[in-house]
């Protein structure tokens, strides 16, 4: 890939969310992209941690994704769902033992043969900025193996960023924040 | 229920300011030298940053990995209208009474680092009253709840990525980092832009705080450029008539992919 142009601005500085963000972003159904109903809703779910391995009950995530067949949808309504409209966007915050959950659906492959994966953000009080990875399908092993992120990270790293398909057809992945099994965290061109 | 932020925070001391202060003075110093040596200024907050005592155990300890964005990741989510009304935008009629506490307007514009407008983009704000207090059910600081202010705004962005909001100017709260520990009085901002990569949650702070120097979260930027960046102008111009009085914020996100991406695209 060329050169990025450079800024002609520099970028504000991000701060932490800080303790109180819980009465001001979480609205009704904000981690619902689509109903529990919907034919072909998946549970995305899994458990935030810190640097010794304990859970952290003040973060909220936020997950962007295509729809099942790989469109990117751009639809208003995220705000006030009508349990119709996939607007490919989530938030919540997560429970008092760091749980959190999304309903989605798995997203498609937005180019052929391109591994699936959802975008997911992650703030919480103590992180002073917010954090970017992906959480990758785990079926597609053909596509993983040539996704040039994945391609670039060791064995370890990698399991860091694919979930896993539980028996029920949900999504598990875990977000470590620091320690042994520390999340690969993204950055990306034109940050500054 | 009370919650003792000790329990949340195991990595909290009984640091006092002095010794706080002191790490973040030494934290900056070595910077100073780096900048004299060279290397090129910061302009993001550090999230290794042990005078916030809750970073200690919450920050990734390897550099983040390159990543070269990828389709969803040129992308936005979409908010209008629809999502947001357009009263969301004054705080201070919320409730059947007037709030208590000075009236102000908080308006600018959001740009991307290319100096584009962020047109029809959600920006959602928080922020304590006029007594330092959060309507939030963690915040135990005994100063009074305004029972006509909660605190919560929306809005979407104009044609000019402009937004404005009516508040009420929130006062300083102390918190558990330390001994005596109070924040600068702040409003908190959450902002899209055209790509999720741009996407950002900040403070902005008021001009002259006398609590900048004491506060390790706003001294997490060690440069002082990038600190002065999260600081309003008050604006005489915003300021109405026996009304309010009015300051500026402009935010500028980082650059959007999806321009350069495709016009190289377009060379091949
Ligand atoms: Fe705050």
């Amino acid at each position: 890939m060329a050169q990025a142009p450079e800024l002609k601005l520099v970028p504000t500085p991000g701060q932490t969310i800080g303790p109180f963000y819980g009465y001001a972003l979480p609205f009704a159904k904000d981690n619902e992209l689509v109903n529990q109903a919907h034919p072909n809703s998946v549970r995305l779910h899994g458990v935030v941690y810190d640097g010794k391995g304990e859970a952290i009950p003040d973060a909220l995530l936020e997950i962007w994704q295509a729809d099942e067949a790989g469109n990117i949808v751009s639809e208003q309504g995220s705000l006030v769902r009508d349990g119709y409209t996939f607007t490919g966007w989530g938030r919540t915050a997560v429970d008092n033992v760091g749980h959190y959950t999304f309903t989605t659906v798995n997203p498609g492959a937005t180019e052929e043969g391109k591994a699936p994966f959802i975008m997911l953000t992650v703030f919480a009080r103590g992180l002073l900025n917010r954090l970017f990875t992906r959480i990758y399908l785990p079926e597609d092993t053909a596509a993983l193996a040539n996704d040039p992120l994945l391609a670039s990270l060791t064995d370890a790293e990698r399991k860091t960023l694919i979930a896993t398909r539980e028996a029920d057809g949900s999504l598990r992945l875990d977000i470590h924040l620091q320690g042994k099994e520390e999340t690969v965290f993204l950055s990306y061109p034109r940050e500054s | 229920m009370s919650t003792n932020n000790k329990t949340l925070d195991p990595a909290a001391t009984t640091a006092s300011q002095e010794d706080i202060s002191a790490e973040i003075s030494s934290i900056h110093e070595v910077y100073r030298q780096q900048l004299l040596s060279g290397m090129k200024a910061e302009t993001q907050p550090r999230v290794d940053f042990a005078p916030y005592r809750s970073s200690l155990l919450r920050h990734p300890t390897k550099n983040l990995h390159h990543a070269d964005p990828e389709t969803i990741e040129l992308y936005s989510p979409a908010f209008g209208q629809r999502d947001v009304h357009a009263l969301e935008s004054d705080l201070t009629i919320q409730h059947n009474g007037e709030p208590i506490g000075e009236r102000i307007v908080v308006s600018g514009r959001v740009l991307d680092g290319d100096g584009r407008p962020v047109a029809g983009q959600l920006v959602e704000v928080w922020q304590a009253n006029a007594a330092g207090r959060y309507v939030h059910k963690r915040d135990q600081h005994p100063a009074p709840i305004d029972p006509n202010f909660t605190g919560v705004g929306r809005t979407i962005t104009g044609a000019n990525g402009e937004y404005s909001f009516t508040t009420i100017k929130p006062a300083p709260y102390p918190w558990k980092n330390h001994h005596n520990a109070w924040r600068p009085a702040h409003i908190h901002f959450s902002l899209f832009g055209t790509d999720f990569t741009q996407r950002m949650i900040t403070q902005m702070y008021f001009p002259g705080d006398p609590l900048f120097a004491l506060d390790p979260i706003y001294q997490s930027i060690t440069d002082q450029d990038a600190r002065d960046r999260l600081v309003a102008t008050y604006d005489q111009s915003i300021t109405s008539h026996e009304w309010a009085t009015g300051y500026n914020w402009d935010i500028v996100l980082t650059g959007s992919n999806r321009t350069w991406m495709e016009e190289e695209e377009g060379e091949h």
